[in-house]
């Protein structure tokens, strides 16, 4: 382990801990354990094991490329970052400042996300800047905000979780996609708790399950209503959590009654029974805690479906105290710390509002600049990428993928084809790189170093291990070539150290504070949790034990009500279609599927149907079939399983064209969270000639 | 404009604070439109379908409200006499009158009350001679509720009257409540048309133990009062008594409909309304329990709040339309081990293009059915069936119900998530 250099796993929020070793041959390090970090314990999963792979000559960019006479050719970066300034800058100064967009992502390190905030507020002036984790966490965000007042994914630490009583898991498959953390269930089970999964499908992780509910998609609203219906129904709330840790029960109480048991069962489809011996698992454990992940989230009621798994966790005193509380699941590398320095629509670092005039004077002060020159708030990630070629005529596109990864994808490829001028930044050459006038080849993981923030919203350090190839440059060299192309030099340090003394300084005294957080703490104490205010602060790894985040201290319970999916089936399109991910690939593939033995192990897109669906349609197992919406159509081969329902059908969405999940996602958004309706839509079945 | 009239008004009037008027009123608002609300009742509107919980004492009556409405929405008490079509406005018995651009009748249903000797005063006229027995009542609203919740300290014995969903209910809460009750019921099994014979037997049999004595082909005729007109007992047709201090009768409801037949709207069974949920008058719409709609009277919550839902999006002018509601049927009997109910459709095969598959586990004392027929396509389709005891698959068979398509795979597959696993049939 001495030789190795000690860092986090490139994918998923849980940021195992790994060491690289140097290798010879063509991938330069090798994948080691790293037992002493405690949120995986040297357990790795097979994404985990393989990202060395990622690193091959092959797999990736290592020249810019520039658009001449329709095609992508290499060019130097000189040549490269002049091409981009002045795309920006010609498209500014021809249609103003917010005409030019920037797009940025969850995988991004808070230094990379912070500079890229400020980067569109400083030398662009732009209000047009989102990033793809609005598809991702901005429910659990917004319902988190709702009732603590701050947005942690987890308030307490994983190791907390198999110490609760029950926990009740909700549209999530870390099985599949946060293999690693599976062993935290496990431990859950051997100490007597219990484990209820919510999910349409019975998936691995349902398995393990004492309990497996599984509700029409589009439904987890009315589940958690019909539960919390059942324990006001039974005497079974917390009445003294209720009168002193929170305001709003009588309103959010009315609400559930209105959602009868037998009534949820119609609209679920799960049988009352099994809703009561949930409630009698949940109500009947010392302690309870709810984690929600994409099912219940990615729906255009997304935010007000995780406020009704809030309210029942208040309601039965689940919450502020310990092994007890909701919290969900992040999905991104750095979802969790990408969502809170700035490269969201409506926010400033430190995960301040962009549209509070104390927070723009904070950080306006930090930069140097008039707090007056900042722009508003602007557009969420889908009404931004639905404005490109309109409102918003050129983009810098960092870290994402949204050809693949966005909701009605063959709508926003147009939108992205339609566009005066496209930048992106990039490892590989993605689906989305592909329709650019600049690529840029960028440092990735192994090859450089910064702060990723984990679901438990620990601060961990990602440290260089290899020097990068020739001809890639990190995305911080990049900010700071186009600022100083664009006049504005000053304020870009390349040094991610330095980037994140800065972030430190503009999050102090924000809801996610950084200010007491080093590099060297940080590598000391296995990562610290924020809020973490001054450098002999410990760190928070559990939220909430004396009060919420709120004015009052108080929790807020939200009074909601269920309501159908955006689009529900009908005569035309009579199937539910959901879609998720499988253990072998990461979100839009971009990286896994450059890796040969995960290309292996999960080759291609599919279909998953019930056997009587199957019969119905005359489909056999391993047909072509397509799967047909309002919005698109998909081929692919089916797939036979009872482990789903009959009246849904599913596909994973890391695959790009013909197979790509996310041609039909639905671009309903959330009030609140502007999420789109990932989870659910009408689609139907029918043979693929 | 219309010349002369409230041409102006263009607020949405519904009459009925129950749960489709409630649901209407908070929806429509929710769109956009201006609502008053026009309740009979003082208490704040509340679920009725927890009624039976509440008499049952596993939650105060005020657990059972519904949310309040939004402010855009004004409440009034007061009870529509007619309705004034030329006008568009209706009449209160306080003399106002109210202007509407739409109306929305959601006057739900009265209980049947049945012929019993005694259950009227014959010696008085008028609204006195309906006023019923001391210690009788029917079980409609939460002022029933609270009637009989009052008058429960006084009784040992209860007869409950109709051995339908809303009887079994009442029984059902009574019982909860320590007091012995027989149910009476005229016909030859319980929910006679949810059930067959064997669900029936088994249901019975649970309610026994919950402290219910079911006696079927029961008929009563006459209630027994003592001088001061206070409940003692009931009669039976073969002249048996059954001694009671308390009555309670649930034998059926009858919708609502005087207001639209005086304001000549087509009423059969109840108000027809076309798939908008609209009347022969454009301007006049009808939800719930006073609303027939293809033919078909609910009687139920669910299909209530779908077609309110329904009507809320077609006042906000989207082009909606109500289909028609195939649900199940669902009782569930509180107590020590909860017994679930759920039925639908026929509860007998026709004739012989009908198939019966059934699963019954005396001693668990589970019962599933399901019946099935043959299209002139070859194909099986659900018509009918029941769950007792065991609802694994209610999820399942609710889906197909609702469906109505054509079934790919044996029919097993709807009673026991065992035969899921394998699926349709080999090949």
């Amino acid at each position: 382990m001495s030789d190795a250099t000690e860092t986090h796993c490139p994918y998923c929020a849980l940021q195992c801990g790994m060491g690289l070793r140097p290798a010879d041959g063509p991938v330069p390090v090798t994948v080691v354990e790293r037992p002493a970090f405690p949120v995986n314990q040297g357990a790795l999963c097979g994404k985990g094991a393989s990202a060395a792979a990622v690193l091959a000559p092959g797999a990736r960019l290592t020249s810019p490329l520039v658009r001449v006479d329709g095609e992508l050719r290499p060019a130097s970066w000189p040549q490269a970052l002049d091409r981009i300034a002045a795309g920006l800058a010609g498209t500014a100064e021809r249609y103003g400042r917010d005409a030019v967009g920037v797009f940025g992502g969850g995988g991004l390190t808070n230094e990379k996300a912070y500079a890229l905030g400020k980067f569109a507020r400083v030398v662009l002036g732009t209000s047009a800047i989102d990033y793809n984790g609005r598809f991702c966490m901005s429910s659990a965000a917004a319902g988190g905000i709702r009732a603590f007042g701050v947005d942690r994914g987890l308030p307490f630490p994983v190791a907390d979780i198999p110490r609760a009583g029950c926990v009740i898991l909700v549209g999530g498959n870390p099985a599949e996609t946060m293999p690693p953390f599976v062993r935290y269930l496990r431990e859950l089970k051997e100490n007597g708790g219990r484990l209820i999964v919510v999910d349409p499908r019975r998936t691995r992780t349902a398995e393990l399950a004492d309990l497996h509910l599984a509700p029409r998609p589009g439904t987890d609203l009315a589940l958690a209503l019909g539960m919390l219906h059942l324990v006001v129904a039974d005497g079974r709330t917390d009445e003294e959590f209720i009168a002193q840790r929170t305001t709003g029960w009588p309103e959010t109480r009315d609400a559930a009654m209105a959602h009868w048991p037998e009534h949820v069962e119609a609209v679920t489809g799960v049988p009352l029974p099994q809703l009561r011996e949930a409630v009698r698992l949940f109500c009947g454990a010392p302690t309870g805690m709810v984690l929600t992940a994409r099912g219940p989230e990615q729906q255009a009621k997304g935010t007000d479906t995780v406020s009704a798994w809030i309210n029942l966790c208040l309601a039965t005193g689940n919450a502020g105290r310990p092994y007890a509380g909701y919290g969900c699941l992040t999905g991104q590398g750095n979802g969790q710390g990408g969502r809170e320095h700035g490269q969201k629509a409506d926010q400033l670092p430190g995960y301040r509002k962009l549209d509070d005039p104390a927070a723009r004077a904070h950080v306006a002060a930090v930069w140097g600049v008039d707090p007056d020159s900042l722009p508003g708030p602007g557009r969420s990630a889908y009404e931004l990428l639905e404005s490109l070629g309109g409102e918003v005529r050129a983009l810098l596109l960092m870290g994402s993928n949204p050809v693949v990864s966005a909701p009605s994808s063959t709508r926003i490829a147009e939108r992205l084809g339609s566009l005066d001028f496209l930048a992106v930044s990039d490892v590989v050459l993605s689906e989305t790189a592909e329709l650019a006038d600049v690529v840029l080849p960028v440092t990735q993981w192994a090859e450089e170093t910064g702060t990723m923030t984990n679901l438990e919203g620990r601060v961990v350090l990602r440290r260089k291990a290899v020097d990068p190839p020739e001809g890639v440059r990190s995305d911080l060299e990049v900010l700071r070539a186009l600022a100083e192309r664009l006049g504005r030099p000053e304020g870009f340090p390349t040094e991610p150290e330095e980037v994140f003394e800065e972030l430190r300084r503009a999050s102090a005294g924000g809801a996610a504070d950084y200010a007491g957080i080093s590099y060297p703490r940080i590598a000391a104490e296995d990562g610290v949790f924020w809020p973490c205010p001054e450098p002999d602060h410990p760190g928070t790894p559990r939220l909430f034990l004396d009060r919420f985040a709120t004015p009052d201290g108080r929790a807020r319970f939200t009074a909601v009500q269920h309501r159908p999916a955006a689009e529900e089936p009908d005569t035309d399109y009579p199937l539910r279609l959901t879609t998720g991910r499988v253990l072998a690939q990461y979100q839009s593939g971009a990286q896994t599927r450059r890796v040969e033995a995960l290309n292996q192990a999960a080759p291609g897109a599919f279909v998953e149907l019930h056997p009587v669906l199957a019969e119905r349609l005359g489909v056999r197992e391993g047909d072509r079939v397509a799967v047909v919406s309002r919005r698109g159509r998909t081929v692919t081969p089916a797939r036979l399983t009872a482990a789903i329902r009959p009246d849904t059908v599913f596909m994973p969405f890391h695959w790009p064209g013909e197979a790509n999940a996310n041609r039909h996602t639905n671009p309903a958004l959330d009030p609140v969270s502007r999420m789109p309706e990932f989870k659910a839509c009408a689609v139907r079945v029918e043979a693929a000639d | 404009m219309l010349g002369g009239m409230t041409a102006t008004e263009t607020r949405v009037v519904v009459v009925g604070g129950g749960m489709a008027g409630h649901r209407v009123a908070q929806q429509a608002a929710g769109r956009g439109r201006e609502v008053l609300l026009l309740g009979e009742e003082e208490h704040r509107p509340y679920n009725r379908v927890l009624l039976a919980e509440v008499l049952a004492g596993r939650f105060p009556a005020e657990v059972a409200a519904l949310a309040a409405l939004p402010d855009r929405v004004e409440r009034r008490t007061a009870r529509v006499v007619r309705i004034d079509r030329a006008e568009r406005r209706v009449l209160c018995d306080d003399g106002s009158a109210v202007g509407y651009g739409d109306l929305v009748l959601a006057t739900g249903s009265n209980p049947v009350l049945p012929a019993l000797r005694g259950l009227f005063d014959d010696r008085l006229t008028g609204r006195e001679r309906h006023r019923l027995p001391d210690g009788v009542f029917a079980f409609r609203t939460m002022a029933d509720c609270a009637d009989v919740d009052a008058y429960l300290p006084e009784v040992r014995q209860a007869v409950v009257v109709g051995g339908g969903l809303l009887g079994v209910s009442a029984a059902r809460a009574l019982a909860a409540r320590g007091v012995s009750v027989v149910l009476a019921h005229q016909g030859e099994h319980l929910m006679e048309r949810h059930l067959d014979e064997e669900a029936a037997r088994l249901l019975a049999g649970h309610l026994a133990e919950l402290g219910v004595e079911v006696h079927t082909e029961c008929r009563v005729r006459s209630v027994l009062t003592d001088g001061g007109r206070r409940v003692t007992g009931v009669e039976l047709a073969d002249g048996f008594r059954l001694e009671a201090q308390l009555l309670v009768v649930a034998v059926g409801v009858r919708p609502r409909t005087n207001l639209a037949e005086a304001a000549g709207l087509t009423v059969r069974r109840g108000v027809v309304v076309d798939d908008r949920l609209t009347t022969d008058d454009p301007h006049i719409h009808a939800v719930g329990d006073c609303a027939e709609h293809r033919g078909v009277l609910y009687g139920l919550a669910g299909p209530a709040l779908a077609q309110a839902d329904v009507l809320a999006r077609v006042l906000g002018g989207e082009d909606a339309a109500y289909p028609g509601s195939r649900l199940l049927t669902r009782l569930t009997l509180n107590g020590g081990s909860p017994l679930d109910l759920a039925a639908f459709g026929v509860t007998a095969p026709a004739g012989p293009a009908d198939r019966v598959v059934r699963l019954a586990d005396a001693s668990r004392g589970t019962y599933r059915k399901v019946i099935v027929r043959r299209d002139e396509q070859g194909g099986d389709r659900l018509v009918g069936g029941v769950l007792l005891g065991d609802l694994d698959t209610v999820g399942t068979i609710a889906g197909t119900w609702e469906g109505d398509e054509a079934l790919s795979a044996h029919p097993l597959h709807l009673l026991t998530t065992q035969s899921s696993t394998t699926g349709g049939p080999s090949r």
